[in-house]
């Protein structure tokens, strides 16, 4: 059972077949792009563009990176317990909930200093509980998370949706929106920040939850690598029976790391919700849930790997509006059909080819040997 | 109390028009999943058939050709479903996850670049559209109490596809329970390695199984776009494969149950429907909202144990390696 | 009635025929030079085997020999890496069970292969369902089933659930599975294994059937009685080999046990008398049930004491790993109390793995794959399992990698781990270093309770001399060990008191001076009671039989 792990020097398993996966992913898609009569290399250059070339992109680029990086932490967290948490685009959502509901509370009061770090809290508490009961369900009943996750988020949607229908609507208006918070309970945006210190960059939603994600992924790593509860977690994740036998309590560890999953997916609404809409809206979380599951997939559940997926997917997003911009024929879902394909082949298609690495690569070595023989 | 029949006449009539996808794609499910194939990409074949059968309509004007398209289209999806997951053994969550997004960004891609309305096909009508199927007599015996309304309203009067939907169930039921291929697809979903030492090839089982599930979602689709619609638009599936999902859970992973829980779900959109803005004497207005959560919260609670018991099939979402 | 006995009285169950005589030329089947390898694990060395037709022919070695993999090959589960297969003489590629089917090859795993939600017509039909439609072909299933079930005296109900049988009857459903296919060649692996007494019985009857029919059968197992009690011939493998091959009634247990172990050196281990002390652990009239409701601990009672090392022998499965996990706390207890100390675990009262732990118990569990460690883990992740919580290891938040390391490395050192390396990945290191770094993290705290299972499972003879050596160190400096292991070998030299343990009962409670193998290897099979009547080969029991 550990013999394949063997054949192949870690650099292969680690390294290059990950990038073969990215690698063939993108190839599909540009093979997507000619298929529909334009042009892939054209694209790629207005995509990188789009995404890095000015600094409103690169703003852009970023605030979307910012969602990708908690939702792609989340999905890792929960996967290293072996758990797979589907339901990321409902924990965001319902953790907009608790810091908007937050906002509406205290902004008339309190200043930004006390509303951040409350909010913070709300957001995952929040997103926490909405991940409890799937995780309780999962642990306690044996129900199957994965099925239970995807329930809650369409439970979650039907929420948000009656609440912001029936109770939170703003008084006389006419979409169903909160009302907008009083500007203390903005985050500043980034090119406010900028200036304070006087440096002027163009206006974008980049706003100071970047700051938070950094945070979260410096405490995703030391929490997974370096502390008893990130050791539970793994080895739960790696064997369920070695982790009874070490007197981890699985159901508490299966129930405490969704709950850190959904909290980490919750802070999308601080992003979305405190940072950029201020008020409390429909579909504000947009299936950044999901892309999160592409994201730890292709970042091998590392946050390192993970900010370098969500830089990526970022981009993609961004430079995938400036190439609807551009070439009309291709539209925001061409970047969802390149999500479908990184989760295809960085996951599901993961091992396919390993075996021809495999073979070359032993091919590769015997002919060293005979070589040297020679 | 007349006005009350013909109501729920309607709403039953409503029923069966909104089952119908939740039906097929159930039966798909049961499928893929009794052969031990989790299949979480019903939404996305749905998606992809629905789409195919649009655009083909709209090109060929012929609804059949839809379907045909609707069909081979699904059965593709599946079997990429099955190159991961049987051939590669991959993560049959995750391979199902990729298809359900990659229909979601290919439909609208490929809508935008063949028809230019922003993902839309064209508006079909005549020969591209599944047209109701008046039964022999309804208009006849229509003016007879209560049976007559029955007949007329309720049974006679959809397209071709309501009533294939309703007849998956008891060919699904039949090959499942009644012939050998339905024996060895039972077989490989509790003990894989039974079946392989029998001397049969799992893994053309399971493609065998992936591909009846593909067949059945291209149906679903076709009928979404082509039959109780007359166009394409984008997402249009909107999560009813996550629900024929739930209702084949529901149902236990077997035909009958699953065909019951498909017309709870279905009767209970229905309603919302038609509750819509609507006062219940003694009640008040029941949110829209929790009408359609209601199928997810009844699967949670069953999947929690309880209402019963929901067992899996035995080997489920493990792929199927000769142990050492 | 014995084996023995059945054995004698075969020619009367067989309606008066002996087996057919060997004159037949052809076998009806030949294996040659088969090998085949897994990875660096050679499982199968220039394999040869002839069985004669109507005959049954045994093949007999230790776990790990290689018989099951050479049937497995000869089923078509695994190809061979080489070497022919003749069947009736002819040459057969078999690839697939497919193949191997209609070739008139039929197998009786080990583990049954049977779908439980199946009735038994169901499961004996598929994959020879004879028609696309159940309907039909059942109904001629059905006529057939009942025909061979009366021709072989096989009674079973045809529309019993497979999962509401007993095992005996699980068995036979999966020897009319081979005999619908046309099985005329039955290969059995290991198939009392699972069985009881009277089971067994039941068993070697039916096989005696069948050779009457001309049907020829391999029989797989590592207990020499069955082997005198049933076979014509009988092939002997050790380490992926054949060894040697001999006519039964020309042999002997002793000749047999012999070429078995071939000539290793008896493991002998110099130890003192054990000068046992108070009692640290005592478990009473415990029980416990598996998740499908089999009572797989039935009335446990047993104490270890500071000092001694107390033995489990049996066959596997017959309760030892589920009385490892009750006595360390990983499965519950549904009846009776387990006292350590001052602190009595019932169902009402349970314990947990962090707890037991934490009163000075240890355990190296049987299966390090399965419990014992984590491959993924780097080696020093795997040098603190269990005691991850422990406060040397541990600030506030952050876990001390150094520190974790440092403790690796000098279990490394202590236990002569190679490579020592505390970052290299755990499933890089060879069994028997990975063995030796669990048992260095359980030794190394000097625990008052030591549970120990299979200690020397798949490793090398150096490191089983050096593992026993310290095993008795630990209990001459006072510990309490509880030794379970299937090499009935390394209880008897190991332990100062030896228990048997029976389908989840102890049967048998002996003095580890006055017990041997013979004895042993009785109560293991149950015949302890009856044994004293057996034919006189057997030694008598002499140890004290508690039930």
């Amino acid at each position: 059972m550990s013999s394949p792990n063997k054949t192949l020097p870690g650099w292969i398993d680690i390294g290059l077949i990950p990038l073969i996966n990215i690698a063939l992913a993108f190839l599909v898609s540009g093979f997507v792009i000619w298929l529909i009569g334009e042009d892939p290399i054209e694209a790629v250059k207005i995509m990188i563009n789009g995404a890095f070339g000015y600094d409103e992109a690169l703003g852009y680029t970023l605030y979307y990176t910012t969602n990708f990086i908690f939702t792609g932490l989340a999905v890792a967290v929960a996967f290293h317990a072996s758990l797979f948490n589907i339901g990321g685009e409902g924990q965001a959502y319902i953790g907009g909930l608790g810091v908007g509901l937050l906002c509406l509370l205290l902004d008339q009061y309190v200043p930004l200093w006390v509303i951040l770090p409350l909010a913070i809290i709300a957001s995952g508490l929040f997103g926490a509980a909405w991940a409890y009961v799937p995780a309780y369900l999962q642990a306690y009943r044996g129900s199957h998370i994965v099925i239970t996750t995807i329930m809650f988020n369409f439970i979650a949607a039907a929420l948000m949706n009656y609440l912001l229908v029936n109770v939170l609507i703003a008084r006389g208006s006419g979409s169903p929106e909160s009302r907008v918070f009083e500007e203390t309970a903005w985050l500043p945006f980034m090119h406010e920040i900028f200036a304070w210190f006087g440096a002027e960059i163009t206006r974008s939603p980049l706003n100071l939850s970047i700051v938070l994600a950094g945070f979260a992924s410096i405490f995703v790593w030391f929490f997974i690598w370096h502390t008893r509860w990130g050791y539970a977690i793994r080895m739960l994740g790696h064997n369920e029976n070695a982790a009874q036998y070490s007197g981890i309590d699985t159901k508490r560890v299966i129930i405490g790391t969704m709950c850190l999953s959904g909290a980490l997916a919750s802070f999308v609404g601080i992003n979305e919700i405190m940072g950029v809409h201020h008020r409390i809206l429909l579909e504000f979380t947009a299936g950044y849930g999901f892309t999160g599951i592409a994201v730890s997939l292709m970042g091998r559940n590392h946050p390192v790997g993970i900010i370098i997926a969500s830089l990526l997917f970022g981009a993609l997003y961004q430079g995938g509006a400036e190439l609807a911009f551009e070439i009309p024929t291709i539209q925001k879902e061409m970047i969802t059909t390149i999500q479908g394909l990184v989760i295809l082949f960085c996951g599901a298609l993961a091992f396919m080819i390993r075996p021809t690495l495999e073979r070359i690569f032993s091919n590769f070595t015997q002919e060293n040997k005979t070589a040297v023989v020679e | 109390m007349d006005d009350f029949f013909l109501l729920s006449l309607s709403t039953l009539d409503s029923t069966l028009r909104l089952s119908t996808p939740l039906i097929l794609c159930a039966m798909a499910g049961i499928f893929s999943e009794r052969s031990g194939i989790i299949d979480i990409g019903l939404e996305g074949k749905l998606l992809a058939g629905a789409f195919a059968a649009a655009a083909m309509a709209a090109y060929s004007g012929s609804a059949m050709l839809g379907l045909i398209a609707a069909i081979i289209t699904s059965i593709s999806m599946a079997l990429l479903h099955g190159f991961a997951c049987i051939t590669h053994k991959g993560n049959q969550v995750v391979s199902g996850l990729a298809i359900n997004i990659l229909a979601s960004g290919l439909t609208v891609t490929f809508g935008i670049a063949w028809f230019h309305q922003g993902g839309q096909t064209p508006n079909l009508s005549g020969d591209a559209r599944f047209s109701p199927i008046t039964f022999p007599g309804a208009e006849m015996i229509r003016e007879i109490p209560f049976f007559g309304p029955i007949y007329t309203e309720l049974l006679s009067g959809h397209n071709l596809l309501v009533y294939v939907a309703f007849l998956a169930v008891p060919l699904t039921w039949w090959v499942l329970y009644k012939t050998r291929f339905g024996l060895r697809l039972r077989a490989v979903g509790e003990n894989p390695q039974a079946v392989d030492t029998a001397g049969i090839s799992v893994t053309f089982l399971r493609y065998r199984a992936v591909i009846c599930a593909g067949i059945l979602c291209g149906i679903a689709g076709a009928y979404l776009s082509t039959a109780h619609n007359a166009a394409f638009g984008r997402e249009m599936s909107a999560g009813q494969g996550y629900i024929a999902l739930a209702a084949m859970i529901f149902g236990k992973w077997r035909p009958v149950p699953g065909l019951l829980a498909c017309l709870l779900f279905g009767f209970l959109n229905a309603l919302a429907f038609r509750l819509e803005g609507v006062s219940v004497p003694g009640i008040g207005q029941i949110p829209v909202q929790l009408m359609q959560s209601l199928p997810y919260v009844l699967t949670v609670i069953l999947l929690a144990g309880f209402i019963g018991k929901a067992i899996a099939p035995k080997a489920i979402g493990r792929p199927y390696v000769k142990e050492r | 009635m014995t084996v023995e006995q059945i054995a004698t009285s075969r020619s009367d169950v067989a309606g008066g025929q002996t087996a057919p005589p060997t004159t037949s030329k052809t076998p009806a089947i030949e294996l040659k030079s088969i090998s085949k390898s897994f990875g660096p694990v050679k499982a199968n060395q220039n394999v040869d085997l002839k069985v004669l037709p109507g005959t049954i022919h045994g093949i007999i070695g230790e776990n790990g020999a290689g018989k099951s993999t050479l049937m497995s090959i000869l089923y078509g589960f695994y190809e061979a890496d080489s070497g022919d297969i003749f069947i009736n003489g002819k040459k057969q590629d078999i690839r697939s069970s497919k193949d191997a089917i209609s070739a008139g090859i039929g197998m009786v795993h080990q583990h049954f292969m049977l779908v439980e939600t199946f009735t038994v017509l169901e499961n004996v039909m598929l994959g020879a369902e004879g028609g696309s439609l159940l309907n039909k072909s059942s109904i001629s299933a059905r006529d057939e089933l009942l025909r061979l079930s009366q021709e072989y005296s096989l009674a079973v109900d045809p529309d019993a659930l497979i999962g509401e049988l007993p095992v005996g009857l699980q068995q036979r459903v999966e020897i009319l599975k081979a005999l619908y296919r046309g099985a005329e060649i039955l290969i059995l692996d290991e198939p009392t294994g699972v069985l009881t007494p009277q089971e067994t019985e039941q068993l070697f009857k039916i096989l005696d059937i069948l050779r009457s029919r001309g049907v020829s059968i391999i029989l797989i197992t590592h207990k020499l009685q069955e082997i005198m009690a049933i076979t014509d011939r009988v092939s002997v493998m050790r380490a992926g080999t054949m060894v040697s091959e001999r006519e039964t009634k020309d042999t002997s247990k002793n000749e047999l046990a012999e070429l078995m172990v071939g000539r290793k050196v008896l493991l002998e281990v110099t130890k003192a008398d054990a000068t046992p002390q108070e009692t640290l652990l005592e478990a009473k009239e415990i029980s416990y049930r598996d998740e499908d409701g089999i009572l797989r601990l039935d009335n446990v009672s047993l104490s270890l004491r500071a000092g001694e090392i107390v033995g489990i022998a049996g066959v596997s499965g017959n309760g030892q790993t589920e009385l490892l996990a009750a006595l360390s706390g990983i499965c519950p207890l549904h009846q009776g109390s387990i006292t350590i100390g001052d602190r009595e675990i019932t169902p009402q009262t349970p314990s947990s793995a962090k707890e037991i732990r934490e009163f000075g118990v240890a355990h190296v569990p049987e299966d390090r794959h399965r419990m014992g460690m984590v491959t993924a883990f780097d080696a020093k992740e795997v040098a603190i399992m269990g005691y991850h919580d422990d406060s040397s290891y541990n600030g506030t938040f952050l876990m001390n990698t150094k520190a974790v390391e440092n403790h690796c490395r000098q279990l490394m050192q202590d236990y002569d781990v190679r490579p020592e390396d505390p970052n290299l990945k755990s499933a890089n290191f060879s069994g028997g270093n990975q063995q030796k770094l669990v048992l260095a993290r359980e030794m190394d705290r000097a625990p008052k309770i030591l549970l120990v299972g299979q200690p020397t499972r798949g490793v090398d003879i150096g490191a089983i001399e050096f593992i026993h050596k310290n095993l008795i160190k630990m209990r001459d400096t006072g510990s309490a060990i509880l030794l379970v292991s299937v090499e009935l070998e390394e209880v008897l030299s190991l332990s100062d008191r030896i228990i048997v343990m029976f389908e989840g009962r102890i049967v048998g409670d002996v003095s580890a001076k006055d017990a041997d193998a013979c004895q042993l290897g009785l109560l293991m099979g149950n015949a302890g009671e009856e044994g004293t009547g057996t034919p006189s080969d057997n030694a008598v029991v002499t140890g004290e039989v508690s039930r």
